[in-house]
């Protein structure tokens, strides 16, 4: 976290971008975006820009890396080259590293992984364009691209951050926020068994701004949980009605 | 290369865990025994020895006069890197970072950084030109469980232990070497949950069947600065609390332990 005095976070009871503390930034989800993945999403969040595809269940290379009783859910999260202001050099950084694993091991909890031994279902996160939060963009696209994919699984993954700007608890930092902002507590939320299966904290909380925080984001990604429902309703309602039509026609 | 349990071994984890016990008599909130030997290692600015049970860590650091990056023209620059070599652990191969060095150098380093652990502003020589570079190492000699404890111990110690070496450098500020400005005391208590249990500072075998893992490092004020669940299982809500509540006292008292060790207590 970052500080800088002269810039102001809070005017009248608004944040900079006019939203409310506990306002999410628009969030738009569209499944099943490309054609050669077997699965797919496509997200913008703010001003953020996420594609997230899903290959498999098949086989795993390499093979050492295969689990005799289960697949294994392999998460690479990638930032373009042009998504930031400076460019950003391609290829892994130590932040992307752990950042993908960290994705592989929350989707990894809501995927029937044991259906699918020795074979590995890859997720690509590309971040196109980034404005704070992409872990949660990519997490929150990647898992409707697994429903889209056709992947057995027990519940999508809602992930959002809540954070403290000027003191205030607040949910879903923007830019500005998290450069300027005294902590950033993003989460991963399964929302049928009420678990977190990521959870990263940075900066500043006491105890109550922690729970604070938590009540904000459980409650904000329960709301982004009715976004990705309905974008995978979107895709597959539409399917099923031409399936129909079709019928009738014949 | 995978860890691997007997089966045998599982079900007595499990079983014993059930009964609310553990494998060395441990209570389910108790460190092994720490030991903290810093400053043993006369190149480095400052060291630290921790060992947590047997598992064994080293911390150094090393400190050099370089550029600021152009957004903070004036402080000192912090970078922490861990080594897991292969003489830690038959399942540790070497070669460049793997993704559980970078997990572990990337949360025990947010403790540091985002704890305001050291006071980078006065790590300033001479604004957007010439400022002090601090390297944190970690490199872990044997692994018995709980890296995140011990490096994170490691850190605090080694940091308290660190002189700013500006005898060596004409370019320096001062002309005599000067104790690292530090602000804050942090450091991290580490929990598993193994089934519905939460323990503190698990040891090797107990670590194989973990489900989760939450790392939670608190200052000498009780307030969080930062927080990571790990590995593939889950935390509700409530248990995240109930950790936080605890490692109160967990880290508090550690937090004394670290401090006597080095025997510094100008922050």
């Amino acid at each position: 976290m970052g500080s800088n005095k002269d810039i102001e976070l809070i005017k009248d009871g608004k944040r900079i971008d006019g939203r409310d503390f506990d306002e999410l930034r628009e969030i738009k989800i569209k499944a099943g975006v490309l054609k050669r993945a077997d699965g797919s999403a496509y997200l913008e969040w703010g001003k953020n820009k996420v594609m997230a595809a899903v290959y498999g269940p098949r086989e795993m290379h390499p093979r050492h890396a295969q689990e005799t009783t289960k697949a294994v859910v392999r998460a690479r999260y990638n930032m373009a080259a042009f998504s930031v202001p400076d460019r950003k050099r391609p290829g892994p950084d130590r932040r992307s590293i752990e950042i993908s694993k960290l994705i592989s091991e929350a989707l990894e909890k809501v995927v029937f992984t044991e259906k699918y031994p020795r074979s590995v279902i890859d997720v690509f996160v590309e971040v196109l364009q980034a404005s704070a939060g992409t872990r949660c963009c990519g997490l929150t696209a990647a898992s409707v691209a697994l429903a889209d994919a056709g992947i057995p699984m027990s519940d999508l993954v809602a992930s959002c951050a809540s954070g403290k700007i000027e003191g205030q608890v607040v949910l879903d930092l923007g830019k500005n926020e998290d450069n300027y902002g005294q902590a950033d507590l993003p989460i991963g939320y399964i929302p049928r068994s009420d678990e977190l299966c990521l959870l990263q904290m940075d900066g500043n909380l006491s105890e109550d701004e922690y729970e604070e925080a938590m009540d904000m984001s459980i409650e904000a990604c329960k709301e982004i949980y009715e976004i990705q429902k309905e974008a995978l309703r979107e895709k597959y309602s539409t399917e099923l009605q031409a399936e129909k039509l079709n019928e009738e026609e014949m | 290369m995978k860890e691997i349990l007997s089966r045998i071994t599982k079900d007595y984890l499990y079983r014993l865990v059930k009964e609310g016990k553990r494998l060395d008599g441990r209570g389910m909130y108790e460190y092994r025994d720490i030991n903290i030997d810093a400053g043993e290692i006369d190149p480095a600015e400052g060291s630290a020895r921790v060992k947590l049970g047997d598992t064994d860590v080293y911390v150094g650091t090393k400190m050099d006069v370089g550029e600021p990056y152009p957004d903070t023209p004036d402080t000192g620059v912090l970078t922490t890197a861990a080594e897991l070599i292969p003489m830690a652990s038959p399942k540790y191969e070497s070669g460049p970072p793997g993704e559980d060095a970078t997990e572990l150098a990337r949360v025990v380093d947010r403790g540091v950084r985002e704890g305001d652990v050291v006071d980078t502003t006065k790590l300033c020589i001479e604004e957007g030109e010439k400022v002090w570079i601090l390297f944190i190492d970690i490199h872990v000699l044997d692994y018995d469980g709980n890296l995140f404890d011990a490096a994170g111990m490691g850190i605090m110690a080694a940091l308290l232990d660190t002189m700013v070496p500006a005898s060596r450098f004409d370019e320096a500020d001062e002309d005599e070497d000067y104790p690292l400005p530090i602000e804050h005391i942090v450091v991290p208590a580490t929990f598993t949950k193994i089934k519905d249990q939460i323990l503190l500072d698990s040891q090797l075998e107990e670590e194989k069947i973990a489900d989760a893992r939450l790392t939670v490092s608190l200052n000498e004020n009780d307030e969080i600065v930062a927080m990571q669940k790990g590995l593939r299982g889950v935390f509700d809500y409530e248990s995240t609390k109930e950790c936080i509540r605890k490692a109160k006292d967990i880290c508090s008292e550690t937090r004394d332990k670290v401090v006597d060790e080095v025997g510094r207590e100008n922050i």
